[in-house]
């Protein structure tokens, strides 16, 4: 089932938890909606759900409009972000529940629901657990429950709110790859919401970026990485390094220390941004590494090194990563002075804060 | 938000039938109340009020309220303390202990201490010894009416002092506060309130206490007499106006009591909300 | 193991007056009781206790404070919800009222449901039976003053389920009815057990509000609270004792089962870790 968020909004009294915004997710996608607190993206999800009316806009479901469609009819399967399991209920009556409810609609006899809840336990290999309480399982284990009872009554669309949350690293990676698994072999159609972006990039389809009540960009991961449509989107996925300085004859002017050429950038005021990795640095100036900056701290984190420096402007520290090897070769510790050489760099657009690619 | 037994019709077939019933069980009552005082105009009224006996019966009634509330007051707060802030043998025991006025019937918390003080118990023959006699009387009201009332405080302060945790007052000692000190400074204004809700309820309960004083009391008229037990006896006399007019007193109190702990919830909620809007704008 | 240290000041103090109050306000009282019934034989006891006229009181009691706490259970479960889910003008002063039972003297209640229930009464004309003096009559005073046992048990343990369990159940595509009565009967069910259970406590006991109401007629409208008191103003303080121990240990033996019960629960639903 395809999902179409069309000019949604929603406002609580005076404070716009969602400006209008639209979406549209194909039929067996995987969605992520990404951003921080009060970016608005549960509010969204609810509305999806039907468990939020909207103050304006229509919800489609393969172009059958179900706004004001009570969730109780909507069909969706929601796994909420405490998992809301019911604590009196075993393992195998929770999963149970939603067959249970509408056994008459699904003309569904006790065997068929023994047998379908059998089948589930089996998915999330919980089989030996079924006559648990909540109170009796991990973390990840609850998690697995909440979605077999959310999948329970096969629904065409599962909604997911902050899905991993909860749960310590290591358990987080584990249930991602399994998801993936379970939505490649049952084909629904997925949205989650999430402030992770590690985890959003690397479970969905595509991504919505939300802030502020706002859709700021979906697109693939990749593109979503390689071409971030604003500074917000930029920011919100990694670090940032940013240049401000004054655009002079296709160079950049950082105080008195720095220079570096832009071609066929205007003059004026400007700021440009880069990642930790798409900065090389050297010993010695020469053409390319004009930046100076001294080293301040420099931290191993396990696959890459974070070195951080203190720019010889007035500008706020820079981050850069290495891999350990390039790290070893360079030799450097803290306090040499090194010249920075950014191969990468977005052109931040003053007013909408759109970013454009520098060669 | 969706939740269950949100539609409309449900929600208010739900809420008409509960005011309607509780009009009928709770409101009637007190109007009625009201009604049976006044049966007689406002004139009997005030007779009623402004009689030597019915005076007595509030200055008994009062005195027995002055007592008891501060020491009961105290011991909840004593109690309290105890339980929530040290572990020791015996402590679920202790608290088991107090709950046992809650279960057992006024008439028997009167008897007991009929037996204990009484002209034959091992009390009080002792006490006859030197001519003190407290059943029958009005210290004995007391003493019973402090059992009845003995855990309104502490049932009170002990989840809330559960809740609240020692950390605070541990931080305190740590930075060399002192006893006085630290319950002063400390403890009681996180307390506060439902030390005043417990005092309320103990004193409501102290001047409308009515089976375990009427067993000790002894009915002697403008002596022994507290209102509830006034309530009583006017009324097998038949004298209803008057018996409703020191139930109206009563019902005053009673009405008062609501009315300041409604107050005090209302004030605590305002003060949970503004300072959840604090910690959101921070 | 060392003794742990205690940190905060007041230990011995506190202790100390704990125990002398107790001793003195409770236990002493209490062991009196214990001790003149250790002056009855065991025969003597047992027939004070059989007594035919007793045991209808006990009778009267129990059937009474039952129909009153399943009222309550109702009506108390139906505040409560009303409460806690919805809002709507004068919710504050129903909720203070739930409390009236607690604040108003038993007597006081008494007498204006005897008067208000009795035949020519502003309610008891209305109707077609006989409420004041007659065992109804016993019944509308206990349901009176234990309204609020069920409302105040249920009320915060309903505040404290989650949206989000609502929402499963409905986004599950449970109807309201299924939901309620799967979903959340099942949560709210202990407290809504205890507190009906402390509402029959209550009303085993009851004796200001019963007596005006009552009609006390042996064998038929006599409460035994009411049969403790008439003992005792024949000086009978044995029987007094004897009759009182039974309603002693049915109140006590009643408040075991519902702490042991809650317990269970609280364990199952929480796991073992908090408890």
């Amino acid at each position: 089932m395809s999902i179409t968020v069309d000019q949604i909004s929603r406002q609580f009294g005076n404070t716009v938890a969602l400006h209008p915004s639209s979406l549209d997710i194909k039929e067996g996608e995987l969605v992520g909606l990404l951003g921080p607190s009060g970016s608005g993206k549960t509010t969204l999800l609810r509305i999806i759900a039907g468990l939020e009316t909207p103050s304006a806009g229509r919800i489609l479901f393969s172009g059958r409009d179900v706004t004001n469609l009570h969730p109780r009819n909507r069909r969706v399967g929601f796994v909420f972000q405490h998992y809301a399991l019911f604590r009196h209920m075993t393992v195998f009556d929770n999963i149970a529940f939603g067959l249970k409810a509408n056994a008459h609609r699904l003309s569904l006899g006790r065997q068929e629901i023994t047998e379908r809840v059998n089948e589930l336990l089996g998915q999330i290999q919980l089989e030996a657990y079924a006559k648990r309480l909540p109170a009796q399982l991990s973390g990840g284990q609850q998690q697995r429950v909440a979605l077999a009872r959310a999948l329970a009554v096969r629904p065409e669309v599962l909604l997911m709110d902050e899905p991993f949350g909860a749960l310590d690293a290591k358990v987080r990676v584990e249930l991602r790859r399994w998801l993936r698994h379970l939505h490649e072999q049952l084909g629904f159609t997925c949205v989650f919401v999430t402030h992770d972006q590690d985890e959003a990039l690397e479970l969905s389809d595509r991504v919505a970026v939300m802030s502020q009540g706002r859709v700021e960009q979906i697109a693939a991961p990749a593109q979503l990485y390689r071409e971030p449509a604003n500074r917000f989107v930029f920011d919100f996925l990694g670090t940032t390094n940013s240049f401000k300085g004054e655009v002079r004859d296709e160079q950049l002017y950082l105080g008195e220390q720095g220079t570096l050429r832009l071609p066929k950038v205007a003059n004026g005021a400007a700021e440009l941004v880069t990642r930790p990795h798409e900065i090389s640095l050297s010993h010695s100036p020469s053409d390319s590494a004009t930046l100076p900056a001294q080293v301040s701290a420099i931290a191993p984190i396990g696959a890459v090194v974070e070195v951080e420096l203190q720019p010889f402007w007035e500008a706020p520290n820079l981050h850069v990563t290495l891999s350990p090897r390039d790290f070893e070769q360079a030799s450097f510790a803290v306090g040499d002075t090194l010249y920075l050489h950014p191969h990468r760099l977005m052109l931040v657009d003053p007013h909408s804060t759109a970013l454009t690619p520098v060669s | 938000m969706q939740r269950v037994g949100d539609s409309l019709p449900v929600k208010w077939t739900l809420i008409v039938l509960a005011l309607v019933l509780t009009a009928l069980v709770l409101v009637v009552p007190l109007i009625e109340i009201v009604r049976q005082a006044l049966a007689g105009g406002v004139g009997e009224l005030l007779d009623n009020l402004t009689n030597t006996y019915t005076l007595s019966a509030i200055w008994l009634t009062l005195l027995i309220a002055v007592i008891t509330v501060p020491l009961n007051v105290l011991f909840g707060t004593v109690l309290a303390w105890l339980v929530t802030r040290f572990r020791f043998l015996g402590r679920r025991l202790l608290q088991t202990l107090i709950d046992i006025p809650f279960a057992v019937s006024p008439v028997i918390a009167g008897l007991v201490y009929l037996l204990l003080y009484g002209r034959n118990g091992w009390l009080g023959q002792w006490l006859a010894g030197y001519d003190i006699q407290l059943m029958f009387a009005w210290p004995g009201m007391v003493l019973v009416t402090l059992f009845v009332t003995s855990p309104f405080v502490a049932r009170e302060l002990i989840p809330l002092m559960q809740a609240q945790g020692r950390q605070e007052e541990e931080a305190a000692v740590s930075l060399g506060a002192r006893g006085a000190q630290l319950f002063y400074r400390i403890t009681l204004p996180n307390i506060r309130s439902g030390l005043i809700y417990g005092a309320i309820l103990t004193n409501a309960r102290a001047m409308g206490e009515f089976g375990a004083v009427s067993v000790v009391s002894g009915m002697i008229n403008g002596v022994t007499i507290s209102l509830p037990l006034q309530v009583e006896q006017l009324y097998q006399d038949y004298n209803t106006v008057g018996s409703f007019v020191s139930a109206l007193l009563l019902a005053m109190l009673a009405v008062l009591t609501l009315v300041i702990k409604g107050l005090l919830e209302w004030l605590a909620e305002r003060r949970q909300q503004r300072h959840s809007k604090v910690a959101e704008d921070v | 193991m060392s003794k742990p240290r205690r940190i905060l000041p007041g230990f011995h103090l506190s202790l100390g007056i704990a125990l002398v109050y107790v001793s003195i306000i409770l236990l002493l009282p209490l062991g009196s009781l214990v001790g003149q019934l250790a002056d009855l034989s065991w025969a003597r006891y047992w027939s004070i206790i059989t007594d035919p006229r007793n045991l209808a009181s006990y009778r009267i009691t129990v059937l009474s404070a039952a129909l009153a706490s399943l009222f309550n259970m109702l009506f108390g479960l139906l505040c409560a919800w009303v409460l806690v889910r919805y809002t709507f003008p004068g919710k504050r002063i129903l909720d203070a009222l739930m409390d009236l039972p607690f604040a108003l003297p038993t007597a006081v209640a008494g007498i204006t449901i005897s008067t208000l229930y009795a035949s020519q009464g502003a309610i008891g004309q209305w109707l077609g039976f006989k409420v004041a003096y007659s065992w109804l009559g016993i019944v509308v005073a206990m349901a009176f003053t234990s309204v609020p046992f069920v409302v105040r048990t249920v009320q915060p343990v309903l505040e404290e389920l989650p949206a989000s369990v609502d929402e499963a159940a409905i986004t599950l595509g449970a109807s309201n009815a299924y939901a309620f009565r799967r979903v959340i009967l099942p949560f709210i069910w202990p407290a809504l057990l205890t507190g009906t259970g402390l509402a029959f406590a209550r009303s085993l006991g009851e004796y200001g509000a019963v007596i005006f109401v009552a009609g006390n007629m042996p064998y038929k409208t006599e409460v035994t609270s009411l049969m403790v008191v008439t003992r005792l103003q024949e000086f009978d303080y044995p029987a007094a004792a004897a009759i009182a121990s039974v309603v002693l240990i049915a109140s006590l033996l009643l408040l075991l089962v519902i702490n042991i019960y809650q317990a269970r629960f609280f364990r199952r639903i929480h796991g073992n870790q908090h408890v």
